[in-house]
């Protein structure tokens, strides 16, 4: 087995604001090991992306604070670290990769300066070195003409090539793990695609871990292989990319998958959805957070919080549904007939 | 045969000088049939949002014809002729935070329509107007005082749809409605959008590049690469047997919920060839369009199995 990088332990973080605490992050668990890509799917405000920043320490305390739990990166509890000390982890052993590439490049500066700039602060070497080193970057990750792009402006590039930019630059100091915070999100599917082949070859040859943050389900299924579904501020589900997809366990993964339309959908049929929307997080309900939306909700949902079930060495959810006392709930058809669909389309193709 | 109900001949719409324009729009024609809904899909900057806008007159074309049943929308006309068509098509935005305005409640934004054309002056008729359109985007009637940023996306998204319909229009241009939104709430509003479509008989252009929810939204779909419509046929038809080298790219580029088939999914990259002025629309069979010159066309239908 690989060794682990990264381990989150019992994660809760708030947020001060006027209209009271909002505990926006409530006890998550995960492990990554190396050169593995764990994918963080939810909605928007299920805390997927204060967890990503709170890796970082990139949480404004105040009004962030950090409630309790550990974050320990090779073994090294990274929440008690001042700025400075962090300052030599971010980029050199964590970098991120931000949504909105329009907006996280420094529009005055020429973008070859703006990946120097990182391998100047974290590596002993001469300008010219960083140069180079700056255009080989710019080469990997497939931006044609790279002596020429180099003193070019973000304004001059297009979206897709301003995202390849911002990868540059998290690789500038070759970063053990990359968190990337909905990277392509802001792309057009066929740039997406390639974005995604990229982050998979760098990966490949530099054996990097990703943390991936997204709610595209098509995404995740290409890149992970470990998945984590966030609700509410909490993980409700967790195991591999296969478990997660052909064998979801959580109501609420359940709701994820079948509100997404495939190309095999009857378009006369309407897609399930998950009624209301998600819960006020400076009052979280009592017992399961997602109980309110949960059609398959029995009594003890509303009273109290459902533990994590194992149901594989692997698998993890988070629902009363899995307490031997529960009464057998089958997949929605909806969401079965679709896995089936795929299995049986991988079993013709295997012959 | 339906009726067309929005015919589109030859549409032009540049930007920037004269004399070195950017053709965002450059020359395309298709017709819109009465309840219908036809999905415009292409990678951002395809020209896909300036089509939509242009049919609507938010922009002044620049050549061609927009035809809305038989009459030509952008003709000079008086006053009460552009009121009578600008209540018969309507436009729901794709960003519902920069789309409403955060200054009127919900039910003002509704109201604005009725103020203009001068409907239902009596208050009360109004405020049972406001509720029923509320109520018909699962919405009710308490939210008729609240303001933009008391709602979710979502909601906001159920206000802009709200106002669309609040001139009971017969044709409404979607311009990205759902992109902004979250996946379960995505599928909230489709089958919203369906079901408003199927109570009031609505006729729909569904602008987007979400292909998975175009694919189901639509009966039709268009595909357009800078400035052109490259194919155009049932939706079936286009996800199941494209032929333009630009359709298969796109297909091929959606990842889907299914991870074994996403390992051994590939790619198929996309060189445009240029056309030369002898490119026209080639038929694959009696719905199904594409865009080339013969000899491309040859070409690409020898490299499609049907």
């Amino acid at each position: 087995m690989s060794e682990t990088i990264l381990k989150v332990k019992d994660l809760k973080i708030n947020f001060k604001t006027y209209a009271g605490i909002v505990q926006a992050v409530r006890g998550v668990n995960f492990e990554l090991n190396v050169g593995e890509t764990l994918a963080i799917v939810g909605e928007s405000g299920s805390g997927k992306s204060v967890t990503s920043n709170a890796l970082m320490k990139l949480i404004p305390q105040p009004p962030g604070i950090y409630e309790s739990g550990e974050i320990l990166f090779n073994g090294r509890d990274l929440i008690p670290l001042s700025d400075k000390e962090m300052t030599k982890v971010r980029g050199n052993d964590i970098a991120m990769i931000f949504q909105d590439p329009m907006t996280s490049l420094n529009p005055t500066m020429k973008i070859g300066r703006q990946i120097t700039e990182v391998i100047l602060k974290h590596k002993k070497v001469t300008r010219s070195d960083a140069k180079n080193r700056a255009i080989e970057l710019l080469t990997q990750v497939g931006i044609p003409m790279p002596e020429k792009r180099y003193n070019q402006y973000p304004h001059e590039f297009s979206g897709g090539m301003r995202q390849r930019v911002v990868i540059a630059i998290a690789l500038a100091a070759d970063p053990k793990l990359l968190i990337a915070d909905e990277p392509t999100t802001a792309l057009d599917v066929t740039i997406q695609a390639q974005i995604l082949e990229l982050m998979k070859e760098i990966q490949k040859k530099s054996n990097t871990s990703i943390i991936f943050i997204t709610h595209d389900l098509g995404v995740v299924a290409n890149i992970a292989d470990r998945v984590a579904v966030m609700y509410a501020g909490q993980i409700v589900e967790y195991g591999t990319v296969n478990e997660i997809f052909y064998n979801p366990k959580h109501p609420y993964t359940w709701g994820l998958l079948g509100s997404m339309p495939d190309l095999d959908n009857k378009s006369d049929e309407l897609l399930r959805t998950i009624p209301g929307s998600p819960p006020d997080l400076i009052h979280p309900p009592k017992g399961d957070a997602f109980a309110p939306r949960n059609e398959f909700a029995m009594a003890i949902d509303y009273e109290k919080e459902p533990p994590m079930f194992q149901v594989s060495e692997t698998h993890f959810a988070k629902t009363w549904l899995l307490h031997p006392d529960a009464p057998e709930i089958p997949i929605p058809d909806a969401v079965a007939r679709r896995i089936e669909g795929f299995l049986a389309k991988e079993d013709q193709v295997n012959g | 045969m339906a009726k067309k109900l929005v015919e589109i001949k030859n549409l032009k719409q540049y930007f920037g000088s004269p004399s070195n324009p950017i053709k965002a729009v450059d020359g395309i024609s298709f017709d819109i049939y009465e309840g219908e809904t036809l999905g415009l899909v292409g990678e951002s900057g395809c020209g896909k949002s300036t089509t939509g806008r242009s049919i609507i007159r938010l922009y002044d074309i620049t050549g061609g014809e927009v035809l809305f049943n038989g009459e030509n929308v952008h003709d000079k006309k008086s006053g009460k002729d552009l009121k009578k068509f600008n209540r018969e098509m309507q436009m729901i935005f794709q960003d519902p935070y920069a789309s409403l305005n955060p200054r009127m409640t919900a039910g003002e934004i509704i109201a604005e329509g009725f103020i203009i054309h001068g409907l239902y002056k009596n208050k009360k008729e109004r405020q049972e107007k406001i509720t029923s359109l509320l109520e018909a985007v699962g919405l009710n009637k308490e939210h008729a005082n609240r303001y933009a940023h008391e709602f979710s996306g979502g909601q906001r998204q159920r206000i802009g749809i709200a106002r669309a319909l609040s001139l009971d229009p017969s044709f409404i241009i979607a311009d990205e409605p759902i992109s902004a939104l979250d996946v379960s709430i995505q599928a909230q509003v489709v089958n919203l959008l369906k079901q408003i479509q199927k109570d009031r008989g609505l006729t729909y252009l569904f602008i987007a590049h979400d292909l998975s929810m175009v694919k189901y939204i639509s009966d039709r779909i268009a595909v357009m690469y800078s400035g052109k419509i490259v194919e155009v046929g049932p939706a079936d038809d286009i996800y199941n047997s494209p032929v333009h080298p630009y359709t298969k790219s796109l297909l091929s580029a959606i990842p889907l919920p299914d991870p074994i088939s996403e390992t051994k999914r590939t790619r198929i990259p996309y060189t445009h060839e240029e056309q030369d002025e002898t490119a026209s629309f080639h038929p694959v069979n009696d719905k199904h369009f594409v865009y080339g010159t013969e000899k491309s066309f040859q070409k690409w239908m020898n490299n499609t199995s049907i």
